[in-house]
């Protein structure tokens, strides 16, 4: 034992501004992501789409296809081995239409051939005849008796009510509204992709872009009718996800093939495809009374949502129970009544997108609250920070808020960010790119208006509503060249947050080492969950927190050991640091001296259990949220209805930044995809069909969109979670879109209550969007929600609560 | 139809259907998926590469188009066990996350930084308006233009 050698502090923790593990191949484009594999005698699938919302399949005639050469399959439904529908909450969606197309862009048969091509061209020799159904477009249209089911149990498809208080509390001051939103895409650049290789075991090993392995696998393997064992998943490079890769897309076509034909098969969706192989963000209309005493106290919200499914389940229950709980806002509510419908429709289907049915809310009660304060004549500002929430306070689901909720602090941080300096109105002498349609050069400048808008909102961290989302994960230390090298085994979905990097820099700050691997991410360990809900540095950070844990005290064990077999004493407390096993401030030795045999262990995180909402709404439903505030400045011309975005101010409510640089860079992309969703992103839909499938017609930000995002970092760590940190991947999104619309309406002063806005709007020659009527009965007639018999063993079905 | 063309310094040959893209070229026939396929169709930039040195969505261009002539990619940037400065800038400023964008805005960084050491917000803004990025905001590729015009100043 030696107490004189200087042990060098391990570099790479928790805390520090990491370098991220895949940064290098990436910049390199030596990264393979799914669309970039590639494995002799492959083949390519393509699949074969519904132009129809709505139709039964009369005849599939495949003959000319299979007659094509350098085709090897052409694959219909009765060729599904198994189980013929699969889906992530409910196992309603078909791996292949049989009799009825339910969305535009449903797929009906799947082929694969020698190359891209070739199978493209076969794909137009498949006759498909259609009779064409009526298709139920509209979402309040969905709840008319008269109308036709999409599915055969009715239209609605996940109902939630929330009673809290006396909802027919009486108030000093009354506001109304009415918002509708959209339908956003993920957008995504790295496309659905993959490739099935067929084993020899009979299974098939699948390599894909996805956000959560082993759910993936529960979907597949019933379809192909093998045991879970014999599908092995293995995660590709993903190039984003958003969402977009919570359900299943090609991966049960691809290895369906692949089992069909023993080759390996690749399929890569194109950026049209893309558009139709992947759910959207809901469609929502949403109808909001707030009532309040004269001091701006909150009394009374009234909420009423209505969400666009689309043609399939997806995971629209857990969104409706999103945008049900969070419908009052991060805002003390003593009374309330909040009730959210999600039904189905022929349009595309929806599903998980990044602040996952908050957003929606969010659009709908900070336009409230900007209404109550002039109402009032308050500050905006101050009216929030009248009715913020804090730890402690009750939703109105009845959760008591246990955790950190500095949510006046972030209020008051982000108000304090300086504003950007006023720019000469009109602007004859400014660069023109840096007034509104920018590159476009078609403004002078002579009617800007700028305006200033503030939003707050929050959202929940984990899937909620009683559901264990635990995590597994996997720690090998070993002796290797240069010292200890562990090793981190996890089925996270590295989609580009930074979830890997951040595994990495927890295995160091326990094991105080900086040799650490990361083994691919695979099936071959429990699962991880998801890589969405904000939840993988809590969940799967966790896990690996713990499975060090683990491997610290078997370490640890056999330090004594070896110390007492040689009549050594240990005087204090064992640590790690540096590569060495220190006693108090005496080292003990190297690691790598007491890893023959390498120690492993494997060890699983759970969250504090939640519980589902009752028939009242009341309940313990999420394990903790994150808050965020933002606020932005515009510059509109009035003229030209061309919105520049002048600055962004953010602060967030992060617990910890683990990796402070990839925080700043999701409250900044989080930023950039609120602020799309605020000026310019919308899947157009007319009849159920999608009119603007490419990045053509459906516009995302660009460099030149994106203003300076000011962000400040509220860190108070969150007690009971893993060092204090809570996810941050959605937060910005929520406010920035809000607080945007604020900042337009400010600027103009136009109601402007539909989101994306659209240049029509803020010159006014389009109206306001109007509410069709009072908001539909919440009691649908004659239509029960999706009957709990469709819910799919897949572990979540319990996720939305109370079916 | 064969195509012979110089890509990144080596003549090669591939036997391509002649409606392939260039972008299709490199990546299914010359084994180099670096250049990455989002959209498809020059609007996005994530395919960039240099023909005959100029800029160039490799979707936009015919196969047939880089006969006889030359191909640079992402693949051929970096100095043998290094990273090309703007490589280097992108790692370091935490402008890479899903990556999926990289290779083409490191090919445009570099080609702008190759025209204009020390370029302007505006003009970087203005030369990166054809790459898409749905991950960063952008915020952190403007620090590492920053970062990698310093760096190549400074080595130069």
């Amino acid at each position: 034992m030696s107490a004189v050698r200087t042990i060098r502090k391990t570099r790479g923790l928790v805390g520090e501004n990491v370098r991220r593990v895949d940064g290098t191949p990436k910049v390199k484009g030596q990264f393979l992501f799914g669309s970039d594999l590639w494995a002799e005698g492959m083949l390519w699938g393509y699949t074969v789409r519904s132009p129809h919302p709505s139709a039964r399949i009369r005849s599939i005639e495949i003959a000319k296809a299979v007659a094509t050469p350098g085709v090897a399959a052409v694959l219909l439904a009765a060729d599904v081995p198994g189980k013929r529908t699969y889906g992530l909450e409910f196992s309603d969606q078909p791996v292949l239409a049989w009799d009825r197309v339910r969305y535009a862009g449903e797929p009906v048969a799947v082929l694969a051939a020698s190359d891209l091509e070739v199978a493209r061209r076969a794909a137009d020799k498949i006759a498909v005849v259609y009779d064409v159904l009526p298709a139920v477009t509209d979402m309040e249209g969905a709840l008319r008796p008269d109308t036709p089911h999409v599915q055969d149990f009715g239209n609605v498809l996940r109902h939630v009510h929330i009673e809290h208080g006396d909802p027919k509390a009486d108030a000093e001051v009354w506001i109304e509204g009415y918002y509708e939103t959209g339908m956003q895409d993920q957008a995504m650049l790295g496309p659905e992709s993959g490739m099935a290789m067929p084993a020899e075991d009979g299974g098939v090993d699948l390599y894909v872009a996805t956000q959560w392995l082993h759910v993936d696998r529960e979907q597949i393997a019933p379809c192909l009718n093998l045991p879970q064992e014999k599908v092995r998943l293995h995660l590709s490079g993903v190039g984003g996800a958003f969402g977009a890769r919570e359900d299943v897309s090609m991966q049960i076509h691809a290895c369906m093939l692949a089992l069909r034909t023993g080759r390996p098969v690749k399929m890569a969706y194109t950026r049209e495809e893309s558009f139709y192989g992947h759910v959207h963000r809901h469609p929502a209309r949403i109808w909001m009374r707030h009532g309040a005493r004269r001091d701006g106290t909150l009394v009374n919200v009234y909420a009423r949502i209505l969400l666009d499914g689309g043609a399939y389940a997806s995971s629209s229950a857990a969104v409706t129970h999103n945008a049900a709980t969070f419908a009052a806002g991060p805002y003390e509510v003593p009374n309330a009544l909040i009730e959210a419908t999600c039904v189905y429709t022929n349009n595309p289907p929806c599903g998980a997108m990044r602040a996952f049915g908050s957003l929606q809310a969010a659009i709908g009660y900070e336009a409230q609250m900007d209404k109550l304060a002039r109402a009032l004549g308050m500050d905006p500002v101050h009216l929030r920070l009248k009715n913020a929430v804090s730890t402690g306070s009750v939703l109105p689901t009845g959760q008591v808020i246990r955790g950190r909720a500095p949510v006046r602090e972030i209020i008051r941080r982000c108000a304090e960010i300086p504003l950007p300096p006023a720019e000469p109105v009109p602007a004859g002498r400014r660069d023109p790119l840096s007034l509104p349609g920018g590159a476009g050069n078609v403004s002078r400048g002579e009617r800007l208006r700028r305006g200033v808008g503030f939003a707050l909102g929050y959202k929940n961290i984990g899937y909620s509503g009683g559901f264990d989302d635990s995590a597994e994960a996997r720690v090998r230390l070993f002796a290797g060249p240069g010292g200890a090298i562990a090793e981190v085994h996890s089925a996270a979905a590295e989609v580009g947050q930074g979830i890997h990097t951040i595994l990495l820099q927890i295995a160091r700050t326990e094991l105080g080492i900086e040799q650490v691997v990361l083994h691919p991410s695979d099936t071959n360990v429990g699962s991880a969950g998801s890589t969405s809900a904000s939840r993988q540095t809590m969940m799967s950070g966790g896990a690996v927190q713990l499975a060090c844990a683990a491997v610290r005290e078997e370490l640890f064990d056999r330090v004594r050991a070896r110390a007492a077999a040689t009549g050594r004493t240990l005087p204090d407390d064992l640590w790690l640091e540096g590569g060495h096993v220190l006693s108090g401030a005496d080292v003990v030795g190297p690691i790598e001296t007491f890893l023959e045999p390498p120690i492993e262990q494997t060890r699983t995180y759970h969250h504090r259990r939640t519980s589902p909402l009752d028939e009242r709404g009341q309940g313990d439903p999420h394990v903790t949220f994150g808050f965020a505030a933002e606020r932005a400045v515009v510059e509109v011309d009035e003229e030209l209805g061309l919105v520049r975005v002048v600055q962004v101010a953010a602060a967030q409510d992060v617990g910890r930044a683990l990796n402070p640089q990839g925080v700043y860079g999701q409250i900044e992309g989080g930023t950039a995809q609120g602020l799309g969703f605020a000026l310019m992103e919308e899947i157009q839909v007319q009849d159920g069909l999608i009119k603007n499938a490419s990045f053509t017609d459906y516009l995302i930000p660009t460099i030149l969109d994106m203003p300076p995002v000011v962000s400040a970092l509220i860190e108070e760590p969150e007690p009971d979670v893993p060092f204090g940190a809570k996810g941050v991947g959605e937060m910005s999104t929520i406010v920035s879109t809000p607080a945007i619309l604020a900042a337009l309406r400010d600027a103009i002063g136009r109601e402007l209550n539909r989101a994306p806005v659209r240049p029509d709007d803020l010159v006014g020659l389009a109206p306001p969007a109007a509410s069709s009527g009072p908001p539909p009965a919440p009691d649908v007639p004659l239509q029960e929600p999706i009957p709990g018999l469709h819910g799919l063993a897949a572990g979540q079905e319990n996720l939305g609560g109370t079916e | 139809m064969l195509v012979k063309a110089k890509v990144n310094g080596e003549w090669m040959t591939a036997d391509v259907w002649g409606g392939a893209s260039l972008l299709s070229m490199l990546r299914e026939n010359l084994g180099l998926p670096g250049s990455k396929n989002a959209c498809e169709q020059g609007e996005c930039g994530s395919c960039s590469v240099w023909l005959d040195g100029e800029l160039v969505c490799a979707c936009l261009v015919l196969a047939a188009q880089a006969h006889e002539r030359e191909v640079r990619t992402v693949e051929a940037l970096a100095p043998e066990g290094g990273l090309h400065p703007v490589q280097e800038a992108f790692v370091e400023s935490g402008a890479v996350q899903c990556g999926f964008c990289t290779p083409g805005l490191v090919v445009a960084v570099a080609d702008l930084l190759a025209r204009d050491p020390a370029p302007t917000e505006a003009t970087v803004r203005e030369a990166l308006s054809g790459n898409l990025c749905r991950c960063t905001g952008y915020a952190k590729i403007l620090d590492a233009v920053v970062a990698a015009a310093r760096r190549m100043q400074e080595s130069a």
